[in-house]
C-alpha cells in the first residue's frame, strides 16, 4: 500500500492556526488592534502636519512665554495685563481649582443635609426633598447657571439702594456683608502684628485634634469607653485659637466694605459669575449626591441596625458606630466621581464669563494668538491631569477601606 | 371543682362587641402624629417645612397662574398685567415655533419633525415595552434611515443606498461562511460592506436619482436645524450608539488581551477626564487639522461623534462595574458549559451584568440628554440659542423667567420619564425573591 494518509505533524505550524488555535490567537488579535491604531495616528498625524504646513504654522509653544495683553477679573496670584501667557493660564487654572473646591464643599453640605433628610421619618420634609432632588437632577446644569445668573443680577439691589437715610436695602450681618447686583461684598481680614502666632495656634489645634481622634480611638478600642468625642474636638478647635487672639489683643481685624461714590470699597468683591456658578453647580450636584447618601444608607441591610439596637445601642450611637462607616464604604466612591463631574463642569463657567482654566488659555489666549491646537492640547491635558490626580486620590481610598478580605 | 366554680362571682358567658380604636390611633390622625408630629424636633421640623412651602407657592403659584397668555410684545405684556408681578407666558405662545424648531427651519416642513417624532415613539415602544408586538422591531430597525431622510430631505434613494450596505454585509457573509471559518467570513462582510458604501453605492444611488428621484423632500442644512429638533437628534443618535460602543470597550477594558487592554483604558480615561466642551470645541475648531484637506464633516455630525465618544467612555465604565458585580461561578459555569468567549458574553454574562447596571446606563443617558445643551455654545441653535435670541429680541427684550422655565420643564419631562422608566424595568426585572 503506497497510498498512506498523511502523518500528523507533531508541532508544525500552519497559518490558519493564527485563527483558529487560541494559543495564537489572542496574538492575531492585538496585532491587529495595534497595527489598526498605529495606521489611524500615524494618518491623523500626517494630516496635522501637511494641514499645519498649508497654514503656515507650525507646532510651537513659544506664544506661552509672550505677554497676555488682557486683564482677568479674579485674580488669587499676582498677575497683570503684562505677564505672560502661561500666567495667564495658572491663574484661570487657579480659578477652576477655587471653584471646583468651595463647590464641593457646599454641594457636600446640601447633599448629606438634603439625603439624610430624604430619608426622614417627616413625611412633609421627605417629599420637599424628593422634589429637590427630582427637580434639579432632571434640568441641564447650564440651565441652572445661566438662571442663577439672571437672580443675581437681576433681583438683588443695586449698589445705589444702600445709600441714604433710609435705604432700600442694607447690608447683611450687622453690617458686614453687602450683597448687590454687583457682586457680594465680604469683609476683608486685616492681618495687624502677632497674627501670625493665632493662625500657628490654630494650626496647632487642628494637628491636635488629629492626635486626639487617633489617642481615642485607641482607647476605645482598648477599653471599649466612649468619650465626647465632638464636644472635645469642638473645644481643641476654638478654646486655643481664641484666647490667643484675645491675649494678643486681637490681631486680626475684620475690614466690612463700605459704600463710596458709586460701589462698594474695602472688602473683598465676590463677583456675580463667581457666586452663580458655585451656587448652581453646588446646589446641582448637591440633588447627585444626595441621591448616593439615601442610597448608602439604604444598602446597609436592616439586619446591622436591628442587631446593634438589640445590642442596646442608642440610635445616634448606631448611626455612628455601625451604619455611618459601613455606608461610608458605599458612599465614597460615587462621592468622588461626583466630585469630578463638579470639577468638569465649571468649565461651563462660559455660561457667565467666569474665567476659569477655558476662558483664559482656551478662551483669550487661543484667540488672541490663533494658536488652537496648541491650546486645546494643553487645556485638555491639563483637565485630565486634574482628573487622574482626583481619581487616583480615590482609589487610595478605597483600597484602604476595601473589606480587608482573607 | 365544681363548688370552685361556684365561688368566681363573675363569668363572661357572651364575647363583647369590639369597640374601634381610640380616635386618634386610626385614620388621617394616627397618620398626621406619627409621620409629622412625633417629638419636638419632627413638629418643629413640619412647621418648617409647612412655612417653606407657603413662602414659595405665595409667590409662585399667583405668578404663574396669573400670567398673560396673549400678547404680542413684553411692553404689551406689562401693560395687560398693569403692574402685577405676573408670568408673561405670551412668549411662549408666540415663539413656541422657535424654542421647537430652532430659527431657520423652513415653516412649511414642520409636518416631517412631527412624523419623525412619532415614527421614533413607535420605534423605541417594542425596546422598551415587551407587550409591544415584536413585529414593529422593523420599525426600529429601518427608523434611522427613515429619520435622516425625514429631517434632512433629499431622495430616499441615499438613506436605501446606505442601508443596502447592510444587507450587503450580511449576505457577503453568510457566502463566505460557506467556505470558510468565521472570523474570516466576518472579514469579508465588513470588507464588502465598504466596498459598496464608498465605490458601488454612490454610483447606484446616482444612477437611480437621475432616472427616478424617490419621494424627494426638499433639502435641508444641517445649520438650518434648531431647537428640540436637534436637542432630539443628537440626544437619540447618541443614545442609540453610545450603548454599544460602551459595551465593547467595558468588555476591551476587562479583556485578557494587555495590549487591547491597555487601549481601552487609555481611551476610557482620557474621554472620562476632560470636560465635554473641550471635546466639543475640538470638533468644531480642531477637526480640520486631524482631516484630510478636502474631506469635511458637518457640524452636527461632529457633535453627535464628540457626545457619543464621551458618554460611551462613561457608559463602558458603567457596563464594567456591572461585570464585576457578576459571582465568577458564572463565567466558570458558561466555559464549563463549552460555549466560547462571545456565546458566553450574548448568552450568560450580559443579559446579567446589563440588568444590573440598569440605573448607571439610564443615568447615563439622562446626562447625555443633559449635555445636549452645550453645543450651543459651539454655535448650534439649539433651544438655549432659541431663548438667547429671543431675549436680543427689541419684542421680547428682557425677558428671562418663562423661556428658562419653559425650556427646563420640557428638559425635565424628559429625563424624569427616562428615570421612571428606569425604576420600572428594573423592578420588573427583579428576580430575587424579596
Amino acid at each position: 500500500m503506497t497510498t498512506m494518509i498523511d502523518p500528523p505533524k507533531a508541532d508544525g505550524f500552519r497559518i490558519s492556526q493564527l485563527l483558529y488555535d487560541t494559543r495564537y490567537r489572542a496574538i492575531t488579535i492585538q496585532v491587529i488592534a495595534v497595527i489598526a491604531f498605529a495606521m489611524i495616528a500615524v494618518f491623523l498625524l500626517v494630516n496635522v502636519n501637511r494641514n499645519l504646513a498649508s497654514l503656515g504654522k507650525e507646532i510651537d509653544f513659544g506664544f506661552l512665554s509672550n505677554p497676555s495683553n488682557y486683564d482677568i477679573q479674579q485674580v488669587l496670584v499676582d498677575y497683570s495685563s503684562q505677564s505672560s501667557n502661561l500666567r495667564a493660564a495658572y491663574v484661570g487654572l487657579l480659578n477652576t481649582l477655587f471653584v471646583a473646591f468651595l463647590g464641593c464643599i457646599l454641594a457636600t453640605l446640601i447633599g448629606v443635609t438634603a439625603g439624610v433628610l430624604r430619608l426622614s421619618k417627616n413625611w412633609l420634609v421627605a417629599k420637599i426633598m424628593t422634589v429637590y432632588v427630582e427637580t434639579f437632577r432632571n434640568i441641564p446644569v447650564v440651565i441652572w447657571i445661566i438662571a442663577t445668573m439672571a437672580v443675581l443680577s437681576e433681583a438683588l439691589p443695586q449698589p445705589r439702594a444702600f445709600r441714604g437715610e433710609n435705604p432700600d436695602a442694607s447690608m447683611w450681618l450687622w453690617d458686614s456683608v453687602a450683597v448687590t447686583g454687583r457682586g457680594t461684598y465680604i469683609p476683608r481680614p486685616e492681618w495687624g502684628a502677632g497674627s501670625i502666632f493665632v493662625v500657628i495656634t490654630f494650626l496647632l489645634s487642628l494637628v491636635a485634634i488629629w492626635a486626639f481622634g487617633r489617642w481615642s480611638k485607641r482607647r476605645f478600642e482598648a477599653t471599649g469607653q466612649i468619650l465626647p468625642n465632638v464636644w472635645i474636638k469642638l473645644a481643641i478647635f476654638a478654646v486655643p485659637t481664641l484666647l490667643v487672639f484675645f491675649i494678643l489683643g486681637r490681631p486680626i481685624a475684620l475690614v466690612s466694605p463700605a459704600l463710596k461714590g458709586f460701589n462698594f470699597q474695602g472688602g473683598i468683591q465676590l463677583s456675580n459669575s463667581f457666586l452663580a456658578l458655585w451656587l448652581a453647580l453646588s446646589v446641582y450636584t448637591g440633588s447627585f449626591i444626595a441621591e448616593i447618601v439615601r442610597s448608602g444608607i439604604l444598602a446597609i441591610s436592616k439586619g446591622q441596625s436591628e442587631a446593634a439596637f438589640a445590642l442596646g445601642m442608642r440610635p445616634s450611637r448606631t448611626m455612628n458606630l455601625v451604619i455611618l462607616p459601613q455606608a461610608l464604604r458605599v458612599i465614597i466612591p460615587p462621592l468622588i466621581s461626583q466630585f469630578l463631574n463638579l470639577t468638569k463642569n465649571s468649565s461651563l463657567a462660559l455660561a457667565v464669563g467666569y474665567q476659569d482654566l477655558r476662558a483664559t488659555l482656551g478662551g483669550t489666549t487661543m484667540n488672541n494668538t490663533g494658536r488652537e491646537l496648541e491650546c486645546m492640547l494643553l487645556m485638555m491635558m491639563i483637565y485630565l491631569v486634574v482628573s487622574l490626580l482626583i481619581s487616583s486620590g480615590m482609589n487610595v481610598y478605597n483600597k484602604s477601606m476595601k473589606l480587608k478580605e482573607r | 371543682m365544681t363548688d370552685q366554680k361556684s365561688t368566681i362571682a363573675f363569668v363572661r358567658t357572651h364575647m363583647l362587641e369590639q369597640l374601634p380604636p381610640p380616635r386618634g390611633e386610626v385614620g388621617p390622625a394616627k397618620w398626621i402624629k406619627e409621620n409629622l408630629f412625633s417629638g419636638w424636633f419632627n413638629t418643629i421640623l413640619t412647621l418648617l417645612s409647612i412655612f417653606v412651602i407657603y413662602t414659595a407657592l405665595s409667590s409662585i403659584i399667583p405668578w404663574v397662574f396669573g400670567g398673560v397668555w396673549s400678547a404680542s410684545s413684553l411692553a404689551e405684556c406689562r401693560e395687560i398685567l398693569d403692574g402685577a408681578h405676573a408670568a408673561c407666558w405670551a412668549v411662549i405662545n408666540e415663539r413656541w415655533q422657535q424654542i421647537f424648531y430652532g430659527t431657520f427651519f423652513p415653516s412649511s416642513e414642520y409636518w416631517r419633525t412631527h412624523v419623525a417624532f412619532v415614527l421614533l415613539l413607535v420605534a423605541i415602544a417594542p425596546v422598551l415595552f415587551e407587550t409591544v408586538p415584536r413585529k414593529l422591531l422593523f420599525v426600529t430597525v429601518v427608523y434611522p434611515f427613515l429619520m435622516v431622510w425625514l429631517i434632512w430631505g433629499g431622495s430616499l434613494w441615499g438613506p436605501i443606498g446606505v442601508a443596502a450596505g447592510f444587507i450587503v454585509a450580511y449576505y457577503a457573509g453568510k457566502i463566505a461562511s460557506n467556505y470558510t471559518g468565521s472570523g474570516l467570513s466576518a472579514l469579508i462582510a465588513i470588507v464588502a460592506a465598504l466596498v459598496w458604501w464608498f465605490f458601488v453605492g454612490p454610483l447606484v444611488v446616482g444612477m437611480l436619482d437621475s432616472v427616478v428621484p424617490l419621494l424627494p423632500l426638499r433639502e435641508i442644512q444641517s445649520r438650518e436645524l434648531g431647537g428640540f429638533v436637534i436637542s432630539m437628534i443628537i440626544g437619540v443618535s447618541g443614545i442609540a450608539l453610545s450603548l454599544p460602543i460602551g459595551i465593547v470597550l467595558a468588555l476591551g477594558r476587562k479583556s485578557d488581551l494587555p495590549l487591547v487592554k491597555m487601549m481601552c483604558v487609555g481611551f476610557i480615561e482620557f474621554f472620562r477626564g476632560v470636560p465635554l466642551i473641550t471635546l466639543l470645541f475640538t470638533a468644531s475648531l480642531l477637526l480640520n487639522y486631524f482631516l484630510p484637506p478636502s474631506v469635511t464633516f458637518d457640524l452636527t455630525v461632529r457633535v453627535i461623534v464628540m457626545v457619543t465618544i464621551f458618554s460611551s467612555a462613561y457608559m463602558a465604565e458603567v457596563i464594567r462595574g456591572g461585570l464585576a458585580a457578576l459571582p465568577k461561578g458564572q463565567y466558570e459555569a458558561a466555559d464549563a458549559l463549552g460555549l466560547d468567549y462571545w456565546q458566553a458574553q450574548r448568552l450568560i454574562i450580559m443579559p446579567q451584568a446589563l440588568k444590573i447596571s440598569i440605573p448607571g446606563i439610564v443615568n447615563t443617558f439622562i446626562g447625555l440628554f443633559k449635555d445636549t445643551t452645550l453645543v450651543f455654545f459651539i454655535g448650534i441653535f439649539d433651544m438655549l440659542a432659541a431663548a438667547q435670541s429671543i431675549r436680543a429680541n427689541s419684542e421680547w427684550n428682557g425677558i428671562t423667567w418663562e423661556l428658562y422655565i419653559f425650556i427646563g420643564l420640557i428638559f425635565w419631562v424628559c429625563c424624569f420619564s427616562m428615570s421612571r422608566y428606569s425604576q420600572w424595568l428594573e423592578q420588573k426585572l427583579r428576580t430575587d425573591h424579596r
